[in-house]
């Protein structure tokens, strides 16, 4: 990691990456924790990416939207993004204001571990059943609220 | 990014460790392929999902292996995936076998998730990153595999009259295929000595029947006995079902090999 005090370019680089928005979830991939680190060095940027799932078919969609944003981007000449498995993602990588813009859009989500009980996001009630583990997409599990009777998704990080 | 096998000085050694990780990269595509045969054909909505998603993760789990090992090979990923001939694919029999029942693909399922469980852990140990890092990554979304088996797998059991006869005959036909994940070859010998791989087969064989025989004598049916391993998959020797397998899932990249996705 780079300790020194951040540059200009440095800066625009973190705007650049909290501009990216994950295609399967409606948060920006800084907020979610995908960033593990980023090396820039005369104009040359490497970032490294966590996945959330190793085989979730946004990767390479993330990956490219990165690159090209940082291309754009004045000052920068090269971007390399590639996955990196040496620290797995977990739940609390997620941003606070991550986890608020999840759970606006009716994303229910653990706090550490998905064997949590599990809460609804529309009333808060625990009285919930699943309906199913594996939901719309690889990072999501189906629920049904016996409470107020309404359907809802909740985020499933790898075990 | 180079990947494992860079660091390794001993080109025997080297060798090796690509046949190990080619093993598990064919394993994940080959299950993935007949996982994905359930895709629209599931007993209920949720678990036609259940299924293809776990099909899309192997299929996954099978590019990230493959990745690492191309990066090595200074190759390229969906070429060792679909361009190589039958004989040089080096999974076991069990995955290639077709599901014909729901029971079978569960029990087998079941099988394989506990295998793959402890054959992550070995590359978790054999201490060359990136693959040890990805082979920890990995575990943690396999977990939720064995679960959905062992779900469908006690409902069934308790499914009398019938059950519990349907899947202890899907126990019978998967069991010696299922032995024929731990066949050895050289490369496990190799791979003992150079201290990567921390156990033999015929150890992780062992490990793996004290895992699975609790939880398959807890859904009622009884471990086949006298069955040998079918081997025969890790030297690139396979059944008769794995060729129209094989040339149904590299049928597209095959009209056009020089296709950019």
């Amino acid at each position: 990691m780079v300790t020194s005090a951040p540059t200009t370019l440095d800066t625009a680089i973190w705007d650049v990456l909290r501009s990216v928005e994950d295609p399967e979830l409606p948060i920006s991939i800084v907020d979610l924790g995908l960033v593990r680190d980023v090396q820039v060095q005369d104009g040359r940027v490497a970032v490294r990416l966590i996945p959330t799932w190793v085989a979730c078919p946004a990767l390479a969609v993330i990956r490219a939207r990165v690159r090209s944003a940082l291309l754009a981007l004045g000052g920068v000449q090269d971007a390399t993004v590639e996955y990196t498995y040496d620290a797995p993602w977990t739940v609390d990588r997620l941003s606070e204001r991550g986890r608020a813009q999840l759970a606006s859009h009716g994303l229910s989500v653990p706090r550490c571990r998905f064997a949590e009980p599990p809460v609804c996001p529309y009333c808060g009630s625990r009285d919930v059943v699943q309906e199913s583990m594996f939901g719309p997409t690889l990072c999501r599990a189906t629920y049904l609220c016996r409470s107020c009777r309404n359907p809802f998704e909740r985020f499933k990080p790898p075990a | 990014m180079p990947g494992a096998l860079a660091a390794i000085a001993d080109p025997a050694v080297r060798a090796a460790y690509r046949e190990w990780l080619l093993r598990i990269a064919d394993d994940e595509l080959v299950i993935g392929h007949r996982h994905s045969e359930w895709t629209g054909f599931g007993p209920d909505i949720e678990s036609d999902v259940a299924m293809s998603s776990i099909a899309q993760e192997e299929l996954g789990h099978g590019r990230a292996w493959y990745e690492q090992i191309a990066a090595d090979d200074g190759g390229d990923a969906d070429r060792l995936a679909f361009g190589r001939a039958p004989d040089e694919y080096r999974h076991a029999a069990l995955l290639e076998q077709e599901n014909g029942g729901w029971e079978y693909s569960m029990i087998r399922l079941m099988l394989y998730e506990a295998f793959e469980i402890g054959r992550l852990r070995l590359v978790a140990a054999s201490g060359h990153e990136p693959v040890a890092g990805l082979a920890q990554t990995l575990s943690r979304e396999e977990r939720y595999h064995g679960l959905f088996a062992d779900t469908w797998l006690t409902r069934l059991a308790g499914a009398a009259p019938g059950g519990p006869e349907r899947i202890q005959a899907a126990l019978d036909r998967a069991w010696p295929d299922a032995l024929g994940l731990f066949e050895s070859t050289a490369a496990d010998e190799v791979l003992q000595r150079a201290g990567v791989l921390q156990s033999s087969p015929s150890a992780e064989r062992e490990a793996w029947v004290a895992t699975v025989r609790p939880v398959l004598e807890r859904y009622g049916l009884a471990v086949p006995s006298g069955a040998g391993a079918r081997e025969g998959g890790r030297r690139g020797v396979h059944t008769a079902a794995f060729e129209p397998l094989l040339a149904q899932l590299t049928e597209v990249w095959k009209s056009d090999p020089e296709a950019r996705w």
